[in-house]
């Protein structure tokens, strides 16, 4: 699929045209580049499926089977190419359906534009055939939404939409439109949003902030860069390693920034957080300096608060100011986009080396490689681990697979071994969690990156929650490569019931389909391994494959994730065993 | 931290969803609003919300940067009682005879500086505008006489310090047209 493709003759018309509502929504998405976008049609939105069944030769429109499926579509189209994902559904039980989208778009800041149909103008409030308050219910988890009952207010808003969406922290926007604005014909013309009067998305730099930022890091002696997806929004990674580059601070990362840096980076010192690496765990209570970059201290990567860098003075860097001060008091914040900040930065910085600092960092790590991952990556028992899995991907793909993960064990252990040469790269649920936002993600990201190798890893259970969508895979020939890690468990609540409820497994013991009879049945090839000298092979023809295909692993049915953070406790706390 | 009583101010743009935004930042975060009142404010086409909350500072912050954010809030404030003039009005519609009967109602109108806004055959009705305990003293001192309805508004304030909304907007301005 290729990029922007400015669509002229829809986007620069000086003069009006007399057109639908309907075929004026088609035109705003293409004036706005949009060349894709997943959805789900019904009675209030047919007049707009009318229009892009007309366009369709511009505009390519993904039926996916489900509407949150259309959702996480848009969310893994969005992630990794940096555009606005679209997503489409009808009023009442199809909006509804994206309510779960919505929100792990605005805990994780993507930028997502939704259109769903309303009923008519008139019989609005009467409780009408798929009438919802689809306003009310997703208030809380947009950025912005608006119901649209004019014709004539709709290239305005949906201009409105995509500038909220896209600009300064980006999220998601929905958009209501009645049936009656879809019908009615005005006259259009579309101009672009370049500011809304009440809001400032990105806040201009202080000169005397980053002075005071750069001072603290030039003199600390133990500094540590933690940085967050405010890096890849910002597109600031470039930025990013010159910073740890040149001041010689080692850098570790949350979930949702991982891969702005590679992998492979000397100074990239692993994730934080519950599941994070045992290095950058300890050391953010030895550090004297935390460099927060674009990322807001969410509990999973802070664990208790009372005890969280209390020894360390604290720079965030960080585009939303509502963030700062929210969980960790900044001795000095940094306002504004990322890459523009961290430019300034960078002069102001001396060259540094923190040699000893750094080798904390290793010793660490040594003593988490003896305890955990040796085992994960190397294990000498019988039973395939997860982490041997995620190795095997990372050599068949040569560390450049866009790796999309669902919730749970899987991801835990697939975000700690995947490695990364490119930015954005590992897709996830980081902020909301959602179990069934890999599948659908990863057809999306494939959507947005048809020359990269798209790999979806996924659990046994959130596989079934959104698994329709291997018919959208069939239909379209989308070329994803989809690992399901079958624990027969609901493994991540299963760890806990097991280290904190006395291994009580209520409800997580799963009797699981055949999965390959499944996939077969949407005619995607497909292979099941359970041993361990067939893995190798089998991921290397997976990944060389062109074309669609689903591995079934059968892992060690009751292997936990290590090292772990218990909620609650101290990042020094984490336990390794 | 302690909890205090602050009046958070919010000037915005005129949009129908806004109230229910603003009013789900403090339900998600279990937070009682105490008074709210919405009205126009001292710029045309921008609107004021006043609301009344009593919590401790931090959570006032968080919330008045959950606020700011929306895309239809121009700006957000909190200010604590010393540094605003602020006011609630409240009516109470008594039973008419009581105010020829009762001397002590006549004394109790003069002293709380309250207004007779309207007198019927039936009832009359007494409007007093104040801080928040004048109005429930002299709810009390009626209260045995028998009050037939009574009703308070939301604070109203403004604070002692200047505003600079005016400022803002015209400092947005140009760049949108
Ligand atoms: C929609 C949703 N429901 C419930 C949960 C709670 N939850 C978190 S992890 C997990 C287990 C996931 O099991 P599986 O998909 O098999 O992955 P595994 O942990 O075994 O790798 C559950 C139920 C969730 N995150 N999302």
């Amino acid at each position: 699929m290729e990029t922007i493709k400015e669509k002229k003759a829809a986007t620069n018309t000086k003069s009006t045209i007399n057109i639908s509502g309907a075929e004026a929504i088609v035109r705003c998405l293409l004036a706005e580049g949009v060349d894709l976008l997943f959805g789900y049609p019904g009675g209030a939105i047919m007049p707009v499926y009318d229009e892009l069944y007309k366009f369709q030769d511009e505009l390519t429109h993904i039926l996916t089977r489900h509407e949150q499926g259309a959702t996480h579509a848009a969310q893994g189209y969005a992630r990794v190419s940096g555009r606005v994902g679209v997503a489409m559904a009808t009023s009442g039980p199809g909006a509804t359906n994206l309510v779960t989208g919505l929100a792990d778009a605005q805990i994780d800041s993507t930028p997502m534009v939704c259109i769903t149909g309303q009923v008519t103008r008139e019989l609005l409030g009467s409780d009408a055939f798929q009438e919802t308050d689809i306003i009310g219910i997703s208030t809380p988890v947009t950025k912005w939404n608006y119901q649209v009952t004019r014709a004539s207010e709709i290239p305005e808003i949906l201009a409105k939409a995509f500038y909220i969406a896209r600009s300064g922290r980006p999220g998601p926007v929905l958009v209501d439109i009645t049936k009656n604005a879809q019908i009615e014909a005005f006259d259009f013309l579309y101009k672009k949003c370049k500011g809304v009067r009440s809001y400032n998305p990105t806040p201009k730099p202080n000169l005397g902030s980053i002075e005071a930022a750069a001072e603290l890091m030039n003199t600390a002696k133990k500094p540590l860069i933690v940085w967050g997806q405010g890096v890849i929004l910002g597109q600031a990674e470039e930025k990013l390693k010159a910073v740890i580059d040149k001041a010689g601070i080692p850098a570790a990362w949350t979930i949702m920034g991982e891969s702005a840096i590679p992998t492979s980076h000397p100074l990239n010192v692993g994730m934080v957080g519950m599941h994070g690496n045992y290095g950058p765990n300890v050391l953010t209570n030895e550090c004297d300096l935390l460099i927060a970059i674009g990322m807001r201290f969410d509990d999973r990567v802070t664990g208790s608060l009372n005890t969280y860098a209390k020894q360390a003075k604290v720079i965030h860097f960080e585009i939303d100011p509502a963030e700062i001060n929210k969980n960790v008091n900044a001795d000095v914040a940094v306002l504004g986009n990322s890459k523009e900040t961290l430019e300034l930065l960078l002069p102001l910085l001396t060259e540094n080396k923190h040699e000893d600092w750094h080798n904390e960092f290793k010793k660490h790590h040594q003593i988490e490689f003896d305890a955990v991952i040796k085992n994960d990556i190397h294990p000498t028992k019988e039973g395939l681990t997860m982490g041997e899995v995620i190795e095997e991907i990372n050599i068949a793909s040569g560390n450049k697979a866009v790796i999309v993960t669902d919730v749970g064990q899987h991801q835990m252990i697939a975000c700690r071994y995947a490695k990364f040469e490119q930015s954005k790269s590992n897709i996830t649920s980081g902020g909301l969690g959602t179990m069934g936002f890999a599948l659908p993600a990863a057809i999306g990201a494939k959507m947005g990156a048809m020359d990269r190798e798209v790999v979806a890893i996924i659990g046994d259970g959130g596989y079934q929650m959104t698994i329709q969508e291997l018919g959208v895979i069939f239909q379209h020939e989308v070329p994803v490569k989809i690992v399901v890690l079958n624990n027969d468990h609901l493994g991540m609540v299963r760890q806990w019931q097991e280290l904190f409820f006395e291994r009580r497994y209520a409800s997580t013991v799963m009797v699981n389909p055949d999965f390959v009879k499944i996939a077969e049945g949407y005619h995607i090839e497909a292979k099941r391994v359970s041993e361990r000298k067939d893995l190798k092979a089998t991921i290397q023809e997976m990944i060389a494959s062109d074309k669609p295909y689903f591995l079934e692993v059968k892992v060690e049915k009751e292997d936990n994730v290590f090292p772990m953070i218990p909620s609650g406790a101290s990042v020094s706390e984490v336990r390794l065993k | 931290m302690e909890k205090e009583w602050f009046t958070i101010s919010v000037y915005s743009e005129n949009n129908v969803g806004l109230l229910n935004r603003i009013s789900g930042i403090f339900l998600k975060r279990h937070i009682n609003i105490e008074g709210l009142n919405v009205s126009k404010s001292e710029i045309d086409n921008v609107s004021k919300f006043t609301i009344v909350v009593n919590t401790t500072e931090k959570w006032v912050k968080n919330i008045v940067g959950q606020i700011e954010k929306q895309i239809e809030v121009i700006k957000a404030f909190y200010h604590t009682d010393d540094e605003t003039i602020y006011q609630e009005s409240a009516l109470f519609k008594i039973d008419s005879a009581l105010l020829f009967d009762e001397r002590q109602i006549q004394n109790i109108i003069k002293e709380s500086n309250s207004q007779i806004v309207t007198v019927a055959r039936e009832f009359f009705v007494l409007a007093k505008s104040g801080r928040r305990n004048e109005i429930d003293e002299m709810h009390e001192q009626l209260k045995p006489f028998g009050i037939m309805q009574f009703v308070r508004s939301g604070r109203i304030s403004v604070s002692k310090d200047e505003m600079q909304i005016s400022n803002m907007l015209k400092e947005f301005q140009p760049n949108y047209n």
